[in-house]
């Protein structure tokens, strides 16, 4: 069982800030326990599978694929679990496939690994290195919806989604533009 | 009363497919008196069932067997076994298009002598006119409710369509407006008008776009003369001694075989699954596929050149809301070769949801450059580019070696490769979409590849001689008197125009024919 948890139990925020400290670069993201936790936003992934460290790195993976800024870690957590709940729990072969890739990942990046580095353009460089690999366009093709056809993302771009129970847009601006 | 008729009666017409061809067939034939089952693969969903969603509505609505595809194209390397975006279920594609009705030119009927021979291409000229269509066109566009035809009022225009308009007209362009629709601008026909709703493509909740769903089906079936029997997948057309045809075999909604007898079979059922069927219809008689004397049954597929621009504005736009498709400039659509490419375009306007313009911006694409235009979707608009394509031999649908179905029959596999014409007019086409946008103050502009096929036409073409094509200007086929095709795989060429108009066009055409054959006991 994977779960997205608000508020990570047993843990204070006292406490996850100072683990963050020693967490390296990417530090907005903690691994402990069983668990990927998000030190600002009060929330925690739960992972039985695959090592928390690999979905940490999955998860600073999937940010540097699809970079928003203005989107939470959440998003990009819950668009990952899948890969701990559905994957790597039923199939032994494609959690070693996704173990095995990480660590190449953090083997490209150097010493302290895919998260050690702190810039994005350094750590997309080495995506770069692995984009041709199955293992990449997994995570690739899987963010288009994993990420993107999460209802509460829409918002965040300005997409209203669903219109037919309010009446479509006939009286709610679908011809409001006032620039041009 | 919906007419159930035995699967042993040999009288009635079975037509395969109830969309644009299929659904108005069975209704102008059920009006004539003529007995008709149509069977359609897809399920029956009732237009209040569709969904404001566009992942969840395309797994409700668009066909999703496997297909493979070839060739050169970037749908098959990006979308490899989604080669058209086309729906299984009651209605079709009717249920899915936008709703953009227009005539075809004059001179597009005649593409073989206007453009004269081009290299590679395998251009015919239609063996009708638009004389001969006119009187039906005008039928059509009745029956449609098209706006600006019989006295209906235009849409009135969104926000993505000012945009449009606007540079536009500061381009120079004259022909803009908001399109010829066969969506309600006003109550008619029983439904409702536009709500501005921005579905076009999931389904119109309102009814109030054109689709032989809740239009021409209820119709026909309100006669008693017309079954319409859903997830019925025709599975070979069956044909006697004589060389006519008999009857179909079908997979009924259980998966169980099922024979219909049949005095005349019309098959609709899209460009990709009209041809594959006549391919898998094969027989000692008839060794190449039924009514393939030509050897053209699966070739010249055509797509239309398409494609298209987004632009991202500096102040929003929310080109999200309202009708897709209606805004138009066709100053493009005529033939003018010293553009570099025969034929013409038109331009058109569409927006995507978040989800499918995640999907379909730039497939495969990633990082800042593609995340950057995503963070602008509020403050974007945009076109779709739809021109003539070349037919050519070599783009088909044929069978694939060694995959098969849920049924045993072997999957259709989609090649096609862009001809240096569909090439040439595409980036015109781009370049005069992004200054479209530039003459309005865009930042950033997007000539975005094709989406898998909308429009999928030619692969049972009309000609005037047995050896050139399938069927005859009546669609009915060179080679078997009571097989008939009623969809676009008739057309000889594709035009610039969406297809739907003139899909509806012949098979409303194809019904006269069709009875008057039947009652002078011909068929």
């Amino acid at each position: 069982m994977v779960t997205v948890y608000q508020n990570s139990p047993g843990i204070s925020r006292r406490d996850l800030l100072r683990r963050a400290g020693g967490a390296g670069a990417a530090a907005m993201l903690v691994v402990s326990g069983g668990a990927v936790l998000s030190v600002n936003q009060a929330w925690g992934l739960e992972v039985t599978a695959l090592k928390p460290e690999t979905m940490a790195t999955l998860i600073q993976m999937a940010r540097d694929i699809y970079p928003h800024d203005h989107v939470p870690d959440k998003y990009y957590a819950i668009a990952m679990k899948s890969y701990d709940a559905e994957m790597a729990a039923k199939e032994t072969s494609k959690k070693d496939m996704i173990e095995a890739a990480i660590a190449d990942l953090d083997a490209r990046a150097g010493d302290g690994g895919y998260l050690g580095l702190g810039w994005e353009d350094d750590r997309v460089a080495v995506l770069k290195q692995i984009e041709s690999t199955d293992f990449f366009k997994m995570v690739r093709g899987g963010l288009v919806t994993g990420l993107y056809n999460q209802k509460e993302v829409w918002p965040l771009f300005g997409y209203e989604g669903e219109s037919y129970s309010e009446g479509g847009y006939i009286d709610r601006g679908f011809d409001d533009i006032e620039w041009l | 009363m919906a007419a159930p008729y035995d699967l042993s009666d040999e009288n009635v017409v079975v037509i395969i497919g109830s969309g644009a061809g299929g659904g108005t067939l069975g209704n102008e034939l059920a009006q004539k008196g003529v007995d008709v089952v149509i069977l359609e693969a897809g399920k029956r969903i009732e237009y209040d069932e569709f969904i404001n969603d566009e992942w969840e509505s395309f797994g409700q609505l668009a066909w999703l067997d496997n297909r493979t595809t070839s060739g050169d194209w970037r749908v098959s390397r990006d979308f490899p076994n989604l080669p058209a975006w086309i729906v299984k279920a009651v209605g079709g594609t009717t249920t899915h298009w936008a709703g953009a009705s227009l005539r075809f030119q004059e001179h597009e009927f005649k593409a073989l002598t206007n453009y004269g021979s081009v290299e590679g291409a395998n251009l015919l000229d239609w063996p009708l006119t638009l004389a001969d269509l006119e009187p039906y066109y005008a039928k059509a566009e009745d029956k449609l409710g098209v706006t600006r035809t019989n006295g209906i009022p235009g849409l009135p225009g969104s926000n993505n369509f000012k945009v449009f308009e606007a540079g536009a007209k500061a381009l120079g362009y004259e022909k803009v407006h908001t399109g010829r629709m066969a969506i309600n601008s006003e109550y008619r026909d029983d439904r409702d008008a536009c709500q501005q709703t921005g579905f076009c493509f999931q389904g119109c909740k309102w009814g109030a776009k054109w689709s032989t769903l809740y239009t021409e089906i209820p119709k026909g079936e309100a006669t008693g003369r017309l079954e319409v029997r859903p997830e019925s997948h025709v599975l070979k057309i069956e044909h006697g001694d004589d060389g006519k045809v008999t009857g179909v075999v079908y997979a009924d909604t259980q998966g169980n075989l099922q024979t219909q007898k049949a005095r005349v079979v019309c098959v609709a059922g899209n460009s990709i699954e009209s041809p594959r069927l006549l391919l898998n219809s094969a027989s000692n008689m008839f060794p190449d596929g039924l009514a393939n004397s030509s050897g053209q049954v699966g070739k010249n597929y055509m797509r239309h050149t398409t494609g298209s621009v987004y632009a991202v504005f500096d102040k929003p736009v929310n080109f999200y809301r309202g009708t897709t498709m209606a805004g138009i400039i066709q100053d493009e659509a005529g033939h003018d070769p010293s553009r570099g490419f025969v034929g013409g375009y038109e331009l058109e306007t569409l927006a995507l949801g978040l989800p499918f313009m995640a999907a379909f911006l730039d497939p495969g694409g990633w990082g800042r450059g593609f995340t950057t235009a995503l963070d602008a979707y509020d403050r974007m608009a945009g076109m779709w580019i739809v021109g003539e394509d070349m037919p050519q031999e070599k783009n088909r649908i044929s069978l694939h070696g060694e995959l098969k179905d849920q049924y045993g029959m072997p999957i259709p596999d989609v090649y096609f490769d862009d001809h240096p014409n569909d090439i040439a007019m595409r980036n015109h086409a781009y370049r005069q979409g992004m200054a479209i946008y530039d003459a309005v103050g865009a930042t950033r502009t997007f000539p975005t590849p094709p989406y898998p096929s909308t429009h999928n036409l030619g692969t049972n073409r009309m000609s005037e001689k047995a050896s050139d094509g399938v069927v005859n200007m009546w669609g009915q086929s060179h080679d078997i008197d009571n097989l008939f095709v009623s969809d676009g795989s008739q057309f000889t060429t594709g035009a610039a125009e969406n297809p739907t108009l003139t899909i509806v066009t012949l098979a409303i055409r194809q019904a006269d024919y069709l009875a008057e054959q039947l009652s002078q006991g011909n068929l």
